[in-house]
């Protein structure tokens, strides 16, 4: 009887203890891990602009007012997979980060996905532009923002070729996502009636693109379609001047962003189309935004859109936690809350997060300003046509994501 | 497989134009091999400072295209110079290999810095109006940039080749590595011919920074891309042998030139397939003297 | 010319004494690590880049071969162990005769590791046939070529995927008994596994075919009027230190769950050369302190971005410059032992 009575009262206070630790396990405390390409290819795309970006959505939550504490770190990728898993791992292990944000270069991107999902963290992917994030690899922990591979190839690759450009010839950087990203526009311009004349792979970080630009001319193509990123982008359309290609061709970039059309500059951009979700100039929210980022940027440069997607992602993030009254650190929980509420924020508008994580909003097709129209330092774009959000994206029917087979 | 002559007539001459460029950078590579013992890794750190300098003296200080191919090399070269003065002139009676760690930890130095201070989007630069627009030859349309490049290139690779071996200054340069104590006894200043001698190597792939800084970005990282096929270039040639490098260095830029033509993917490796079978038949390179 | 490797040798009875010392304070050590706050993933990355260090070291330290590289053979098996343990499957193409394939399912840790060890045994013995009859810095620059062949081999081929990777390789059941998802059962495997490696190079330096590498470094042509076929030894000592790095390369894919392209890269070359140079060239315990410092420094000072390069860069000039010797060479010539 005694022994019953020790057991039970034993019982009893174990159950209290453990509702105690489960009432102490929701906190308002916040740890962002901004994992970037801090000093390569993709500085000034995410880098330090995303740990800004980052800081300036717990500053705009609101939530440090209310009592929350929220800090942001930062690490370094050097768009090397091992490297980023390993950081992430860290993070998760012994610094308590609870969301890592931005992760540019899809094979970092994946491999963070990994160890997300492991640790039952969150992971708000603004900078990789892999559709396997959504599709065969879609996590339970993961929401991809800002762009993937679909909607740029839907994007530059259908309106080209409906505007008169049904030829094309691709060059491709020789790796995962310069493939996904031919493959991509590929299917696209098809379906809008055009056909490819060829296409050539080039080595990642090539210097020279004199023998692989002429092939290109040769084949006679109207579009020719940059399959790649970065360096190999820049240094492509530049040297295109040079041969008179682009006076007979149009050249396609699939993958640009600011940094790099201020890298290439304006004589030698001018005209290339291609596909973003977001511009600085667009609206008075953007605006607004961009020049509060602009003032604490190094170089007073404006956001790109990976460093919107890194403060939306993250307001809305603010959101689904405070709508839960506190942090879980429950990763899955918390991406279902965030799928489960509409988005809304200044740079993207309104949109919704998709079951298998890609968040939706309208993308945009843009064209270079010839140097006598951009009247303002950084006034690049013009607008040429917006894709609604339920067209921009795969549609969820089409979707491998494995979370989405009931 | 059918092949079109024009397409393929197109790439062998672009692909001269890229071997110029080889040619240049192991030609520095080869004067520092064949009159220092030095393996020099620190070279395509010191192109890409060429590059840098020149870009500062057009956008800093105003001075154009022309001036910058004398006065970056000059510039580079002082400071190769330095370099050699304060490092690598304790390291010269040690095995070379050390020698090569040494200059790889210096590229490591020049590159991280300049990767600090400038990113890595690369800088733009434009070429100079003299040489802008290009000529319609029938089966391609060459840059005139283009051609200057050759052109230049080969006109510098045979200055320097005939100024090493066929010059006295060039002499007493061979004759002070060959026996320094000996050419010494002769009243020449052999610490003077080193540091020259490196000054030279250094201002050649300085040269060759300036000669691509308008068609490619100029970019810290540039050369470190670049290092390991130049090394490449004058491992095949031979290493002491400064007409074995230029020579390499061209017929290299032909054959990468076919390969990007039949399998485009490889024309970053094909130099090194090269590189191991000429060493598996002859040792010392092409030309060169065994180490 | 001094050679790169003038640092070892001392009286031979004082110096077991002492490495035996050193060995079991550096078990004990290691044994004790998952008591202390210290984070495990990191220390088992330092002994896989340790025991790779050491194989490097065999090589340079008693062969006198500089081999740029080594990469090569951490990468392959690092790469087939990933594979094996993931998908485990065997394809390729037989001209005239078509596809051929086994599949054996995901294999269990040690025999991905058997596989890995068997690949890296192989490019050992093929590269060492066609590099091993140069020296000095033709060595070197062939070891080079070859790893950039093997680079390029593997950026071509679909089982790595590429720049991506092999991610997310599952850690299984090592033996069928030690769940190496469990972090400290997975530090001592690997600690382990280092351990053996370890007395393997210890064994073959202080054994008549390691005293045969040491006269040959120090003085070819008379070990070749000794009579012995030099070559041969070379070779031996290549194959041995390629496969030892194989094995390293295999332990770190249970550690990190990825394989990539990063491991055979030159600069991975480059990085344990680093690793031993700063360590002490030529001594036992040198490349693991080496990768103990390299490691930890890369961890702790992540934060400051590229400073990392710069950081490595003066390391390399100062070592080279003043401290030729190394960390352990140092100690080692103060107090006149042989560790």
């Amino acid at each position: 009887m005694m022994r019953d009575r020790i057991s039970a009262s034993l019982l009893v206070i174990a159950a209290t203890l453990a509702a105690g630790s489960a009432a102490w396990a929701q906190d308002k405390t916040v740890k962002i891990g901004s994992l970037s390409d801090q000093s390569g290819l993709y500085s000034d795309v995410g880098g330090p602009g995303s740990t800004l970006a980052a800081q300036m959505a717990a500053e705009d939550s609101g939530l440090t007012a209310k009592g929350w504490k929220i800090d942001v770190i930062s690490g370094d990728h050097q768009n090397k997979p091992d490297v980023g898993a390993n950081i992430a791992r860290q993070w998760f292990d012994v610094d308590k980060v609870d969301v890592i944000v931005d992760v540019p270069n899809s094979g970092v991107g994946l491999a963070v996905n990994n160890v997300v999902k492991e640790k039952n963290g969150v992971y708000i992917n603004s900078g990789a532009g892999s559709s396997d994030l959504t599709n065969a690899q879609c996590s339970p922990n993961t929401v991809h923002w800002t762009y993937d591979t679909y909607d740029l190839a839907y994007g530059t690759g259908t309106a080209l070729t409906k505007a008169g450009g049904d030829s094309w010839f691709f060059l491709t950087a020789d790796y995962a996502f310069g493939a996904a990203l031919e493959r991509d526009t590929t299917n696209a311009l098809k379906v809008a009636g055009g056909k490819v004349l060829g296409s050539v792979k080039h080595p990642l970080n090539t210097a020279d693109f004199s023998s692989f630009l002429l092939q290109a001319q040769s084949s006679g193509a109207k579009v020719i379609g940059l399959a790649n990123a970065g360096g190999d982008t820049s240094n492509a359309i530049k040297q295109a001047a040079e041969f008179g290609i682009s006076k007979n061709q149009k050249m396609a970039a699939l993958l640009l962003f600011i940094t790099d059309v201020k890298a290439i500059g304006l004589e030698l951009a001018q005209g290339l189309n291609f596909t973003e979700t977001f511009y600085w100039d667009m609206n008075d929210g953007t605006r607004a935004f961009s020049k509060r980022f602009a003032a604490r940027m190094k170089n007073n440069s404006p956001p790109t859109m990976v460093h919107a997607g890194v403060y939306a992602g993250l307001l809305h993030y603010f959101k689904a936690l405070e709508a839960m009254g506190g942090n879980s650190h429950d990763g899955a929980k918390i991406v279902a809350k965030m799928k489960e509420m509409p988005t809304d924020d200044p740079l993207f508008g309104k949109g919704t997060i998709q079951p298998n994580g890609r968040k939706i909003h309208p993308s945009y097709l843009f064209e270079v300003k010839k140097p006598s129209e951009s009247k303002a330092p950084w006034d690049y774009y013009k607008l040429v046509a917006t894709i609604p959000a339920d067209q921009a994206f795969t549609p969820l029917d089409k979707s491998t994501c494995p979370l989405l087979k009931k | 497989m059918s092949i079109n002559l024009q397409a393929l007539s197109a790439q062998l001459l672009v692909g001269l134009i890229n071997g110029s460029f080889y040619a240049l950078l192991s030609l520095g590579l080869a004067v520092i091999f064949g009159m220092l013992n030095i393996i020099n890794f620190a070279h395509g750190a010191l192109y890409m400072m060429g590059a840098f300098v020149a870009y500062f003296l057009l956008n800093l200080a105003g001075i154009g295209y022309w001036p910058a191919l004398i006065l970056a090399p000059f510039i580079v070269g002082i400071f190769g110079m330095i370099l050699e003065r304060t490092m690598l002139q304790w390291i010269a009676s040690l095995d070379h290999l050390y020698g090569l760690l040494l200059t790889f930890g210096l590229a490591l130095i020049i590159q991280g810095v300049f990767q600090n201070y400038f990113g890595s989007s690369g800088l733009p630069y434009a070429i100079p109006d003299a040489l802008k627009g290009g000529i319609n030859l029938g089966f391609m349309f060459l840059p005139v940039y283009r051609g200057w490049v050759v052109i230049f290139s080969l006109v510098v690779c045979i200055a320097t080749w005939f100024l090493i071996e066929r010059t006295r200054l060039g002499a007493y340069l061979r004759a002070a590595t060959e026996n320094p104590t000996l050419v010494r006894a002769f009243g020449i200043n052999v610490p003077l011919m080193i540091t020259l001698t490196y000054g030279l190597g250094v201002g050649l792939a300085a040269l060759a920074g300036v000669l691509s800084a308008p068609i490619n970005q100029v970019r810290p990282l540039m050369g470190a891309d670049l290092i390991i096929v130049v090394f490449a270039v004058v491992v095949i040639g031979g290493m002491g042998s400064i007409m074995g490098s230029i020579i390499t260095g061209f017929t290299l830029g032909i054959i990468e030139g076919l390969t990007k033509y039949f399998y485009p993917e490889a024309s970053n490796t094909v130099v090194f397939v090269l590189m191991v079978l000429v060493l598996l038949v002859k040792p010392s390179g092409l030309t060169g003297r065994t180490a | 010319m001094t050679t790169i490797t003038g640092n070892s040798v001392s009286a031979p009875g004082r110096a077991v004494k002492d490495e035996m010392f050193a060995f079991a304070i550096m078990t004990i050590l290691l044994a004790v690590v998952p008591l202390t706050g210290v984070y495990p993933f990191f220390v088992m990355q330092a002994l896989c880049f340790a025991l790779f260090a050491c194989a490097f070291n065999l090589l340079i330290g008693y062969g006198g071969l500089l081999s740029f590289g080594h990469a090569m053979f951490m990468g392959t098996a690092g790469y087939v162990t990933a594979h094996m343990a993931k998908v485990g499957t065997i394809g390729f193409k037989i001209p005239l005769v078509g596809d051929f394939m086994i599949n054996m399912g995901p294999l269990s840790p040690e025999l991905s590791i058997v596989f890995g060890l068997i690949a890296a045994l192989v490019l050992s013995v093929v590269t060492g046939l066609i590099a091993i009859r140069r020296q000095g810095i033709y060595f070197a620059m062939i070891t080079l070529a070859l790893s950039q062949l093997i680079y390029f081999l593997y950026l071509q081929t679909p089982f790595t995927h590429g720049e991506d990777g092999i991610q997310g390789i599952p850690q299984g059941m090592l033996f069928g008994l030690f769940d190496l998802s469990q972090p400290i059962t997975l530090y001592y495997v690997i600690m382990v596994g280092f351990l053996i490696g370890f007395l393997v190079i210890y064994r073959t330096i202080n054994s008549p075919f390691g005293e045969v590498l040491k006269a040959i470094r120090e003085n070819e042509p008379r070990a070749i009027s000794l009579g012995y076929k030099t070559d041969q030894y070379k070779l031996l000592a290549f194959i041995l230190s390629g496969t030892l790095a194989g094995f390293a390369g295999a332990l770190k894919v249970f550690v990190a769950q990825n394989a990539s392209l990063t491991d055979v890269h030159w600069t991975q070359s480059g990085e344990v050369v680093l690793i031993t140079l700063v360590g002490g060239l030529g001594t036992l315990y040198g490349p693991v302190v080496g990768a103990f410092v390299i490691i930890a420094m890369q961890q702790y000072l992540a934060g400051f971005g590229q400073w990392v390069t710069v950081i490595q860069g003066v390391i390399f000039v100062v070592c080279v410059l003043t401290f030729r010797r190394g960390v352990i060479g140092e100690i080692a010539h103060l107090f006149k032992r042989s560790l």
